[in-house]
């Protein structure tokens, strides 16, 4: 097994007893980077010199015993709408395709004060806003598993690293499930936290109320490791939670006995594949051989998630991307428009892809005079029902499990031509973020040969069930 | 408290689905962004098959609920106005597309 392969806690071990070297890891990272990258497509910007700077910072460390954190000589991967200081960060958009930062984004700053080795910047749908990672000017990332199939997004680049050993960790942001389904696609274990678990700072807004950054591994405890380091309240994101973390790997071998896991039942009907179906069912079936307590329960406003979604993100995005008009950074048209007004318009016109105008404009529409109460307004009352679903199942239950999307890895090109049928690839990842609470993709199985994840969601702040029931799965199904 | 005409019931399905492209391109002048009629008839097609699904909500007795806007209690966060350093301005003015001296540039706003 190459060290790439290898996990950060196993790779942890090896650096603390010195059998093994930071800068031998980032090697053998960026080994596979040049074997696999050309396929898979990742990275935006990989920063080769400053890791291996990193790592041999690490090792020094390491060398006279003072090693920081169990991340300290760890390669990581951060997507790229995560600032960076002095490092491009494009967002994946003409827009922002020379804008270098002057700051970092507090959880960048929280993995480097850990001594982790920052590999490079990875590939997304434009400002997030995508199923499959082909709505980036880079062009598409692939899935590891099966080149032809799209990794899932919009962290797909983030997963689709992990997935094929070009990084150990990854950074991603989740905004309706844009860290849980490309786990899921890539087989991969990640998770998008509470809101306001982690700070905001420093991530390129989407959706400002339902954003979230998260972590992305190979192996739950991983998540755990990360999750450990970006944590924490944040006097500079003001909606960053000042709830005590608890240790996220502490918790994890306590096993499931007596733990009630519900499945909600509007999760498994009409529209998903029957063949992911049963992966969970199985899965469910292995927990309930283990001690944990099956229960049927019911989330009736589910159906109603997209729409509600797909309505206030658009909203939040419209006015959150209004700050793109090529006079502080980033791209302007060059054509010579001869008015401020022009300007902007042929700016944005030509910076922006095509799905980000498309949600820029529902949103603008959703907001406008006569539309407001009809769409805003409802998705809002909406959004309070599918949180009160969420409130009422789980005081009966600790925490529920569905699949995370209701079909396999798709074909490249295959729902790119219809943003509807893309939208509802989310249907069971977005209520989610519409109710702040935490959820995890862990791999459960293939299905023709591609991964199915099942999809942990547990209360709000308590991370600590959903990656205890993941970190069990794992060690009783592998 | 939100206001809401008791009688409210939201547009028709049909309503809805009869976004022009005259509509389009409003909306997309709001949103500062140009469109070829080409584009445009293209997002028009979208529009109306997104905002059809969008009608579900409809169905929906909201009569007793809140809106809600934010998962968290929202409450202003305050802090004390003291005077810090500012970040450096070459680095940030390195960035803007066009510059003059320590000022961003832009196209001609007044005439004269």
């Amino acid at each position: 097994m190459e060290l790439c392969d290898r996990s950060a806690a196993e790779l942890g071990q090896m650096l603390s007893k010195r059998e093994v070297s930071s800068r031998e890891i980032t090697e053998s990272v960026f080994r596979r980077i040049d074997e696999r990258e050309k396929t898979i497509h990742a990275f935006i910007t990989e920063t080769r010199e400053e890791a291996l700077n990193q790592a041999d910072l690490a090792d020094s460390r390491f060398g006279k015993g003072n090693a920081i954190s169990p991340i300290n000589g760890i390669p990581i991967a951060i997507k790229d709408n995560l600032c960076t200081q002095n490092i491009k960060t494009t967002c994946a958009s003409k827009i922002l395709n020379n804008y270098i930062p002057t700051y970092d984004a507090t959880v960048v700053k929280k993995v480097l004060e850990e001594g982790a080795v920052v590999i490079g910047k990875t590939n997304l749908d434009e400002f997030g806003m995508g199923s499959s990672t082909e709505n980036s000017i880079i062009g598409p990332t692939r899935n590891p598993v099966d080149p032809e199939r799209v990794p899932g997004g919009s962290s797909g680049g983030s997963a689709a690293a992990v997935a094929a050993g070009e990084t150990i960790l990854a950074l991603g942001t989740d905004t309706g499930g844009s860290i849980r389904l490309p786990s899921s696609y890539c087989g991969i274990a990640g998770i998008k936290p509470t809101y306001g678990r982690v700070s905001r700072y420093g991530l390129i807004a989407y959706a400002s109320s339902l954003d979230q950054i998260g972590a992305l591994a190979r192996t739950v405890e991983d998540c755990a490791i990360l999750l450990n380091c970006i944590c924490g309240h944040d006097r500079l994101d003001t909606t960053s939670s000042t709830v005590k973390r608890p240790d996220f790997r502490r918790c994890l071998k306590n096993g499931i006995k007596g733990i009630k896991i519900g499945l909600p039942r509007e999760y498994f009907v009409e529209g998903l594949d029957f063949q992911v179906k049963d992966q969970i069912g199985k899965a469910v079936n292995l927990l309930k051989e283990n001690g944990a307590d099956i229960v049927n329960i019911s989330l009736p406003h589910a159906r109603y998630a997209i729409s509600t979604y797909y309505l206030i993100a658009t909203a939040e995005a419209s006015s959150n991307l209004a700050r793109f008009d090529g006079v502080k950074y980033g791209f302007r048209s060059n054509s010579d428009a001869s008015d401020l007004l022009g300007m902007y318009e042929e700016t944005r016109s030509d910076g922006f892809g095509k799905e980000v105008k498309r949600r820029i404009m529902l949103g603008t529409y959703v907001l406008s005079a006569g539309y407001y109460d009809a769409f805003y307004l409802k998705a809002q009352e909406a959004r309070a029902l599918i949180k009160k679903d969420f409130d009422t199942a789980f005081e009966e239950v600790d925490c529920m499990i569905t699949p995370v999307s209701p079909c396999i890895p798709f074909k490249l090109g295959e729902k790119i031509s219809d943003p509807l049928q893309m939208y509802l690839v989310d249907v069971y990842t977005v209520s989610l973020n519409l109710s702040g609470v935490p959820g995890m993709s862990v791999n459960c199985g293939k299905v023709d040969g591609l991964p199915v994840g099942m999809q942990i969601i547990g209360r709000p702040f308590d991370e600590e069930t959903v990656l205890r029931v993941g970190y069990a799965y794992e060690h009783m199904a592998y | 408290m939100k206001s809401k005409r008791k009688d409210y019931r939201g547009p028709s399905l049909k309503e809805s689905q009869r976004i022009t492209e005259k509509e389009v391109q409003h909306i997309a002048r709001l949103a500062r962004l140009r469109l070829e009629d080409s584009e445009a008839l293209l997002y028009q097609k979208d529009f109306n098959a997104i905002l059809g699904h969008f009608e579900t909500l409809q169905e929906l007795d909201t009569e007793k609920v809140e809106p809600m806007s934010h998962i968290l209690e929202t409450k202003n966060v305050w802090r004390e106005d003291e005077p810090d350093k500012s970040k450096n301005t070459e680095a940030l003015l390195s960035n803007a597309p066009d510059r003059k001296i320590d000022y961003f540039k832009v196209p001609k706003i007044l005439e004269g």
